[in-house]
């Protein structure tokens, strides 16, 4: 039996390592395509590889444009967010009231609708509306699926944050704005700036919601998109493919060791 | 009592902001509704208000010489989902969808098996990152890379090439149905992006699951005599699977809703996702797009029902 024991710890021990090569594979081969000489296909191994295609990257206006936007965007739907968030948060958790479920649905529900319907509900409700496409449709949609990442943080956070401390605040004479200034908020600030950071990298990386809700602008991966069925400098696709990876993995790790104590981690309604 | 003592504390404060804390502690309800409001107006109105306005359109039809929408109740737009045509579509995503969820199961489960059950320490740092940084990679990107490996030059052709398996690739890709002329233009390419890109929603509550799992169960079920497989099935699995029933949840909507990943990998028949978005966009039948749409949320309505039976909320 103890051996038998072993042998399946191998075997699942291989089925682990080789689920997570199946992972992170994939991603390390971008890294070598945005070095190669070839520029008509997609072609393995590369001939040779080559520097040039960071600098042709770097001249290229559309690419600074989209990159441009899509941190406007990311910035403002994050900001909008942080508050609708914290304040749903806050609500849920400080008191019991009918219909206290009911939010935590109407959080989550427009990250567990397919991205599709909730861009197209946004797209019908635009033109109904009579609202012209911009910048600012972009965030409204955006804005409306990054609530769900800062409310889960908030909430754990403030399950975790003792309602004693609160009390004690006011017991010793704080106002309701200078307990949330010197007692709430640096309790929850960690979570909020961890529940932010994943807003932001959801923003960043959105396309689906932004196809339906964007105008002639595009962001970073409508950019993307475009070159994807489209392709016009498959080299440039590739180093910026890169820096996309390298971009996102920051805030993640950011936001790991930022919520690393606590007992729910950030992603996991994602 | 304390809120009696607090009253009396607060009576001598002045200053706005002091007046207008003494409010809302004297009444808490007025605070609750204040901080609801905005999210609620948010998420209530523009968010609800939305998806009301697109059903209702599914509700109308479009008048076919015009090509203009006719404001008339109706359910002929809904009776277009039954030709076989658009049935066909259906159908071909959901089946995707159903195959796409088994797979990922199977995949996820033995990494959060051992991310669960067996990492400690650093390990289960370097599993939980593994599995969160694929997670959060961009979207795109990831499809990009797919791309890459299963173009006819890629790394995949090359690989079979130089094992001498050519005969295997190409033997896999004559395949009536799920075959093509590359890999990126197949369903089976579909398939396989489609598994990578959603594996991590799946592995990350099975493992939650898992690790609720009490320890001295375990124990007690070796002690009273079981093997360690049958300690597996009888113990371990039934009581991980609402996490996996969880995880479907995700790889079964996101499936469901995904138009990106078979418009870039794969062949031209269409998702439901791509339909929606050609019926909106370019064939301008809005009423038809959003009758489309109301497909995955019925599927998706019947299938938390039966996750909420299972208990798979409690996993999450």
């Amino acid at each position: 039996m103890r051996s038998d024991r072993q042998s399946a710890t191998l075997a699942l021990k291989l089925a682990a390592i080789g689920g997570l090569l199946f992972l992170h594979l994939p991603i390390l081969l971008i890294f070598a395509y945005a070095f190669t000489t070839e520029e008509k296909s997609y072609q393995w191994p590369p001939p040779g590889f080559t520097l040039k295609w960071f600098g042709v990257a770097w001249e290229r206006p559309d690419v600074w444009e989209a990159l441009t936007l899509s941190l406007k965007v990311g910035l403002i739907a994050t900001a909008i967010a942080l508050v609708l968030g914290t304040l749903a948060a806050a609500a849920v958790s400080r008191s019991k009231f009918f219909g206290r479920e009911a939010i935590s649905l109407l959080v989550i529900l427009p990250i567990a609708l397919p991205g599709i319907i909730t861009g197209i509900a946004l797209r019908s409700a635009f033109s109904i509306l009579d609202i012209p496409f911009s910048m600012w449709t972009i965030i409204l949609g955006h804005a409306t699926f990054c609530i769900v990442v800062v409310y889960n943080n908030a909430v754990a956070r403030f399950r975790r944050t003792s309602g004693s401390l609160i009390e004690a605040s006011y017991d010793l004479g704080a106002d309701g704005f200078q307990t949330f200034r010197h007692v709430i908020l640096p309790n929850i600030a960690t979570a909020l700036l961890a529940g932010g950071m994943l807003a932001f990298a959801l923003s960043f990386d959105e396309v689906i919601v932004t196809t339906f809700t964007g105008g002639q602008q595009s962001t970073l991966p409508i950019w993307m998109l475009e070159e994807l069925i489209r392709p016009r400098q498959r080299p440039v696709t590739n180093v910026v493919a890169m820096i996309v990876v390298l971009a996102t993995f920051l805030p993640i790790l950011a936001a790991y060791y930022l919520t690393r104590d606590g007992d729910q981690i950030a992603g996991g309604g994602k | 009592m304390t809120s009696a003592s607090s009253n009396a504390l607060l009576a001598g404060r002045r200053g706005f902001t002091a007046q207008l804390s003494d409010l809302f502690w004297r009444r808490p309800g007025l605070l609750l509704a204040l901080m609801l409001a905005p999210p609620l107006l948010w998420l209530g109105v523009v968010y609800i208000g939305s998806l009301i306005a697109l059903l209702a359109q599914s509700f109308f039809s479009i008048d076919e010489f015009s090509g203009l929408v006719l404001y008339e109740f109706t359910f002929s737009t809904y009776r277009q989902l039954l030709l076989a045509a658009n049935f066909d579509i259906i159908l071909r995503t959901v089946t995707m969808a159903t195959l796409v969820t088994l797979t990922s199961a199977v995949i996820a489960f033995p990494i959060a098996y051992y991310a669960a059950r067996y990492a400690h320490g650093k390990w289960k740092a370097l599993f939980y990152l593994g599995v969160m940084l694929p997670l959060w990679s961009s979207y795109l990107v990831k499809i990009y890379a797919w791309k890459l490996i299963l173009a006819k030059e890629g790394i995949l052709t090359w690989g079979f090439e130089k094992l001498h398996l050519t005969w295997l690739l190409e033997a896999i890709l004559a395949l009536p149905v799920i075959g093509g002329n590359s890999l990126s233009v197949s369903y089976l390419g579909t398939f396989i992006v489609f598994v990578y890109i959603w594996l991590p929603y799946m592995i990350l509550p099975t493992q939650a699951a898992l690790e609720r799992v009490p320890g001295n169960l375990v124990e007690a079920a070796g002690d009273l005599g079981a093997t360690p497989q049958q300690t597996f099935r009888t113990v371990i699995l039934p009581l991980a699977l609402p996490g996996i029933i969880a995880g479907s949840i995700f790889t079964f909507s996101l499936t469901l809703g995904d138009y990106i990943i078979p418009q870039i990998v794969g062949s031209s028949r269409l998702f439901i996702g791509q339909a929606v978005y050609t019926q909106q966009g370019t064939a301008g039948n809005v009423p038809l797009a959003a009758a489309f749409s109301v497909v995955p949320i019925l599927i998706m309505a019947v299938y938390l029902w039966v996750a909420k039976k299972k208990g798979a909320f409690d996993a999450l």
